[in-house]
């Protein structure tokens, strides 16, 4: 019995790792992108620093750093940025990158969200229509910025048509290729996502669109056991040339996904 | 070492269950040496007497009493059930349980079983699986286990009951060796012959009561109850 | 039924290749899910025997409790692990969160109550027919579980058996205590979820195929093993 539990023991608690390591909380867009696979092994090289996602909505990975169980967040919501920063939970905002969002319907597209010239023209023929609209539902930034065009429009959407499935991006996507919804997304996960079905592009391009992309370190004040060493060497080597780079080249079906937009301090 | 734990006296003792009573209230005592048959026929009490006395039912009056504090006599009691309750184990590993439990090693205690297995013929089946052995050999294991500790008292709770004609002679000269050696038999049985066989004393139960006993020459000579009399006749009572 | 297909198809192609990810988070799945196994057991199984053999005045509302624990939604347990280790929470100066370890104790809590109560049953069978010998031959209690439990043994494995198939195949628990991260907390079920999320049918159901064959596989395995020591017992 003695040795069982040893052996328990031994089980529960493996030596300690050796490299250093932080961990980062991104928005599942983010991930979805695949951007991730391509700067991840470029840091570890380079700064010999492990970061460890964990791919949550923009609220979740804002609770995350708040609570301290992360050393830094990735998101894309500016509201809700600036006020995690103003409650003394992150030390300062840094803006990375953006990409942009895209509204994605059935090819047929009954609605005519093709024809509008700007996205709250879209969502409002959406509407009009009452063609089946998949929202997020999650308190992502994906989702935030949905019900920012809504409240844009003035439309409080409502009803049968409207779906909030309260999920991630993939899952939300598959969601809309069953049920042959409308959906916003971001336009990375759109082009990494398999499952298209009969849906396509039906709306882009519009600035109003625009998603920008902002790293935030956790205070150490207020937690004084994360990794802000860290978290300063990787803000700067997401600012710096490299990151630039690898960020503006990567593609997927040869489009450009990101555009890097930091500036230096 | 315990020294003798003999004479045993039960005084007044009575078992009820949900305001039954099942045996007694009766006294009764075991002294000396020898074979002490409980007779009496089914239903009659012996089992829960011999269960009584080893401790194993609650009693509501009375009191078991041992020439040394019970506790002490845990270890030199040893009982063989009517239905032999075996272990998930094989034969060897059976009988040593009890060694086992006294603390000693896994190798000693294995030695000591393979001996007691050969005394009741078991000699040869020390790897199989209890449950694979026949309805004789599965009693003389239920034994060997018991004797395995060489208790002072062994209860056997009519040990030959469902067992053909030859399993039983095997059995009573494996208790007759038993009893040479000094072991007190205390055991029941509904078989008159095998009571005139084994018995040095007999008690005789009737409805829970102990009616009738003595020396075995006497009782089984000149019964003193009609009960007594007409069960050691083989007569069917109404 | 052409996802199927191609999943097992993927599946194939993916344990031929000995895919380093698969390799690893097989590996993962395995480490995590057995040692929770090992733990809930040496919790379980000693429990079970206890309830069995003990008349005590809250027994009743133990098993009702245990009972009432194995419905416990997996997803509850997550978040309750999550909030009691969470840096703002009770035990978050362990920094153990998004860790295996939180993952193996999300699991300890979820197939304990599992394990404990088909021990349990096994073990009250058992104890009644052992019952009369275990007092005859005046054994402490703590002689009686050890005796229960080791010729109970073949039941008992079928019970953690039990608890290590609930573990394997669980998602939603240690989805939200390990949180999914590549290359330190992410397992087969996890990295399902996550490419079903991605609209990976193949992989996912590649990766479902995988996480059946392992369970199959430690099945088979224990079982052949608990006959072989059937044969040779002395
Ligand atoms: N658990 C029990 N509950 C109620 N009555 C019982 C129980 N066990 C035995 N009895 C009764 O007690 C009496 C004595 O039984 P027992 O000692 O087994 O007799 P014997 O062994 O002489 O056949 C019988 O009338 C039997 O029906
Ligand atoms: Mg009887």
């Amino acid at each position: 019995m003695n040795k069982f539990v040893t052996v328990c023991i031994l089980l529960l608690w493996p030596m300690a790792l050796a490299a250093d390591e932080m961990k980062m909380a991104v928005t599942t867009s983010f991930a979805n992108s695949g951007l991730a696979e391509i700067l991840l092994p470029a840091i570890a090289d380079d700064l010999g620093l492990n970061v460890q996602l964990l791919i949550v909505g923009t609220g979740q990975a804002l609770k995350l750093g708040e609570a301290g169980d992360v050393d830094a967040v990735l998101v894309h919501s500016r509201a809700a940025e600036d006020a995690f920063v103003a409650a003394g939970f992150g030390t300062h905002r840094r803006e990375i990158m953006y990409n942009d969002f895209v509204i994605i319907g059935p090819s047929g597209d009954p609605a005519g969200a093709h024809m509008a010239t700007a996205a709250t023209e879209a969502f409002a023929r959406i509407a009009e229509a009452t063609a089946p609209f998949v929202s997020r539902g999650d308190d992502s930034g994906t989702h935030k910025m949905e019900l920012g065009i809504w409240t844009a429009t003035g439309i409080e959407p409502a009803g049968d048509w409207y779906r909030a499935v309260g999920q991630g991006m993939g899952a939300a996507l598959n969601t809309a290729a069953g049920m042959d919804a409308y959906i916003l997304a971001d336009r990375a996960s759109w082009l990494n996502f398999g499952n298209k079905a009969g849906l396509g592009i039906v709306f882009e391009g519009d600035p109003a669109l625009f998603n920008l992309y902002a790293y935030i370190p956790v205070n150490p004040s207020r937690h004084p056991h994360v990794n802000s060493k860290a978290a300063v060497q990787l803000e700067d080597w997401l600012t710096g040339p490299r990151a630039k780079a690898l960020i503006e080249g990567y593609r997927i079906e040869g489009q450009q996904l990101f555009r890097f937009s930091a500036v230096e301090k | 070492m315990v020294g003798p734990i003999l004479p045993l006296r039960a005084e007044s003792i009575r078992v009820a269950r949900g305001g039954k009573t099942l045996l007694g209230p009766l006294s009764l005592e075991i002294a000396g040496e020898g074979v002490t048959i409980v007779l009496g026929p089914n239903g009659s009490g012996k089992t829960t007497l011999l269960r009584a006395l080893h401790g194993l039912e609650r009693l509501r009056e009375g009191a078991v009493r041992w020439a040394v504090p019970e506790p002490e006599t845990r270890s030199q009691q040893a009982f063989v059930f009517q239905a032999p309750i075996l272990m998930r184990r094989s034969v060897v590993d059976s009988i040593a349980y009890p060694l086992l439990l006294d603390g000693l090693l896994r190798g000693e205690a294995r030695a000591r079983a393979a001996d007691a297995a050969e005394a009741v013929g078991l000699g040869g089946r020390l790897a199989l699986q209890a449950t694979d052995l026949s309805g004789g050999e599965k009693q003389k294991l239920a034994i060997a286990r018991a004797l395995v500790r060489r208790p002072q008292i062994l209860f056997l709770d009519e040990p030959c009951a469902n067992l053909d004609g030859r399993a039983t002679r095997e059995i009573e000269a494996i208790l007759a060796t038993v009893r040479e050696q000094g072991t007190r038999i205390v055991m029941s049985t509904h078989n008159v012959g095998q009571a005139r066989r084994m018995a040095d004393e007999a008690v005789f139960l009737f409805d829970g009561r102990l009616i009738d006993g003595g020396k075995a020459s006497d009782f089984f000579d000149t019964p003193q109850t009609p009960e007594a009399r007409a069960h050691l006749q083989g007569d069917l009572f109404p | 039924m052409n996802d199927i297909l191609t999943g097992m198809i993927e599946a194939v192609r993916l344990i031929l290749t000995l895919d380093p990810t698969l390799i690893e988070i097989s590996l993962r799945s395995l480490e995590v899910t057995v040692s929770a196994t090992l733990i809930a057991s040496a919790i379980g199984l000693p429990l079970g025997a206890w309830l069995a053999i003990n008349r005590f005045r809250a027994r009743r509302a133990v098993i009702a409790l245990l009972n009432a624990l194995m419905g416990l939604p997996p997803v509850v347990v997550g978040l309750l692990v999550y909030v009691m280790l969470s840096r703002s929470g009770p035990l978050g100066v362990l920094g153990l969160l998004f860790t295996t370890k939180a993952m193996i104790i999300a699991q300890v809590i979820i197939i304990t109550p599992i394990i404990a109560s088909i021990s349990h049953q096994a073990i009250r069978e058992l104890w009644a027919a052992y019952h009369d010998l275990l007092i005859s031959l005046n054994t402490t209690r703590w002689q009686r579980i050890k005796a229960l439990l080791w010729d109970g043994r073949r039941a008992l494995l079928t019970a953690s058996l039990a608890g290590f198939g609930r573990a394997i195949g669980e998602v939603g628990a240690i989805m939200i205590v390990g949180g999914n991260i590549d290359n330190a907390t992410r397992v087969l079920t996890t990295a399902i979820a996550l490419e079903t999320g991605k609209g990976n049918f193949a992989l996912a159901l590649a990766l479902g195929f995988i996480l059946i064959a392992l369970a199959i596989a430690v099945n088979l395995a224990l079982h052949l093993l608990s006959k072989t020591e059937r044969n040779s017992l002395w």
